[in-house]
């Protein structure tokens, strides 16, 4: 792989850049791998790297139905945080946020990691004693937040109305820490960098079946053929149910319909990331100038990766009075992404029902923060059986009663 | 926008006046019943791609729960019927097998 670099730029300039390499190979599949993983968005290409850069697997394929980062990694608003309140999620949403910190160099590819700080606003009482709850909590989990009050609130970010008669800003938990990262970025850099591992990348590659033998894992049925494996990582996000069907045991999650809008650019207004759990919205402005908005789930079961317009209504509704500008703002885009959601609305990264086979799935409204983070467990997990990083995020919580409670802890969006 | 027709008082209700309730059809566990079978109840759901059956109740409406068959993949509804049942009736399933032939659905086909 030629590494990309200013040398790299002022190279090609010369030579009317026609030097440029695909950034991952797209091979056969081959008829055996050490490992498999079903899914090639961000969470499983992240898998698929650490599995070779902390592990040593190589002979890894990475199996897509669609195109790379098309799901939900391509869907989502590109939120960075890790304020959690309960200790497993915030011991792997802060070491997923310090690897987004490196993750340009160690990919050596632009992410585009933008430390800018986010700020969750507390509008209720019951949330300003929530967060400064977190804040605590975060204090003892050596995650870096802080509760500020609604003038530094407005200091940060001065486009904010605070004193909205029915949603007043009443002061906020600040992650300055925190924010953004370009999403398709993510996916393709983990691609290049698993690509030039040697692991294949198998795109348009449908899994419809999975291979067993007297309980253990054998391989999967795919639309290009069957492919051997000695374990199976299924990282599907919303598909998750579906897939597992296949596998032979059923998931305590549901999948629905998370959606998303942006409006069209306008200049420079906001430099942070503001989430307001209480109406379900949150917002922030890309480099484009659009500002991204970011609804809530849609309530029943569906897989059509579109949501209800109502939502759209309800979260710019809310959203407007808090931030006044946004009122005159065209909407650009709408769109949905299927997202998995558990009881506790936390992960599930586990062994499963099926010897060798491991699930990733679970991170409903919020699995982008998570991604390097999530790769790093997952990988551990597959290569060693155990993690310290996911070992209370296994299957097994629901039936003992451990949940990892963030439905409390974060409101519905997050 | 999703619509159902409400079977007790016969409205074609927009989402916004229903509250969706989740899968239908649950069997409960009560004492006696194994933890598996406890965790069947109280978390493992179908999740299915297509062919769904859910409860539903009117809330900004007549406020009574009933259930409605709903495709997942394409929102169609196949009907919907009332609460008072341990499966969808006869109509109903005859309303999908003429859309999705072959389908099933946890003990139902």
């Amino acid at each position: 792989m030629k590494r990309y670099s200013a040398f790299a730029i002022a190279r090609e300039a010369t030579r009317y850049h026609q030097g440029w390499e695909r950034a991952w190979a797209s091979p056969d599949p081959k008829k055996r791998y050490d490992a498999i993983i079903i899914g090639a968005g961000g969470h499983g290409l992240a898998s698929a790297y650490y599995l070779g850069k902390n592990f040593g697997i190589t002979n890894v394929a990475v199996i897509e139905k669609g195109w790379l980062g098309g799901g939900n990694t391509g869907r989502n608003t590109t939120i960075i945080r890790s304020n959690y309140l309960q200790d497993p999620s915030a011991a792997i949403y802060e070491k997923a946020r310090s690897l987004y910190e490196t993750m340009s160099q160690d990919l050596n590819y632009n992410v585009m990691f933008s430390p800018r700080g986010v700020i969750m606003l507390a509008q209720t009482h019951h949330e300003v004693r929530g967060y400064q709850r977190t804040a605590h909590a975060n204090a003892l989990q050596g995650v870096t937040t802080e509760w500020i009050n609604s003038a530094r609130v407005k200091e940060l970010c001065p486009i904010m109305n605070i004193e909205g008669p029915r949603y007043p800003v009443l002061g906020g938990l600040w992650q300055a820490r925190g924010g953004t990262a370009r999403h398709d970025a993510v996916a393709w850099g983990y691609a290049r960098a698993c690509s030039d591992m040697g692991m294949d990348i198998l795109q348009k590659c449908e899994v419809t079946g999975v291979m067993s033998e007297g309980g253990k894992v054998k391989g999967v049925a795919t639309s290009r053929g069957d492919i051997l494996c000695d374990k199976l990582g299924i990282v599907v996000a919303g598909n998750s149910g579906h897939v597992a069907e296949m596998a032979g045991f059923r998931l305590p999650l549901e999948s629905v319909a998370l959606q998303a809008l942006v409006s069209e650019p306008i200049k420079p207004c906001m430099d942070i990331v503001v989430m307001a759990n209480t109406v379900h919205g949150y917002l922030s402005q890309s480099d484009k100038g659009e500002m991204v908005i970011g609804g809530g789930t849609d309530s029943y079961n569906n897989y059509t990766q579109r949501g209800s317009f109502h939502h759209v209504e309800e979260t710019v509704r809310a959203l407007i009075e808090t931030f006044p500008i946004l009122s005159r703002l065209k909407m650009l885009r709408q769109w949905g992404g299927i997202v998995d959601v558990t009881g506790d609305r936390s992960p599930i990264l586990s062994k499963t029902p099926l010897e060798g086979c491991f699930i990733n799935c679970g991170w409903g409204t919020g699995g982008f923060k998570a991604i390097p983070g999530s790769g790093w467990g997952f990988a551990e997990l597959m290569a060693k059986g155990y993690s310290p990083l996911t070992s209370e995020f296994g299957l097994d919580r629901f039936k003992e009663g451990r949940f990892i409670d963030e439905s409390v802890a974060a409101g519905v969006a997050h | 926008m999703l619509i159902l027709q409400c079977p007790y008082c016969g409205i074609n209700a927009d989402e916004t006046e229903l509250a969706a309730g989740g899968q239908a059809h649950i069997k409960r566990e009560t004492v006696g019943s194994d933890d598996n079978a406890f965790e069947d109840y109280l978390f493992r759901r179908v999740n299915p791609k297509g062919v769904h059956f859910e409860r539903w109740r009117h809330a900004n409406g007549c406020g009574k729960w009933f259930h409605a068959a709903r495709c997942t993949m394409t929102l169609e509804v196949f009907g919907t019927y009332k609460a008072q049942t341990f499966e969808p009736p006869q109509n109903i399933k005859d309303a999908i097998s003429a859309k999705r032939p072959g389908w099933k659905w946890g003990d139902f086909s």
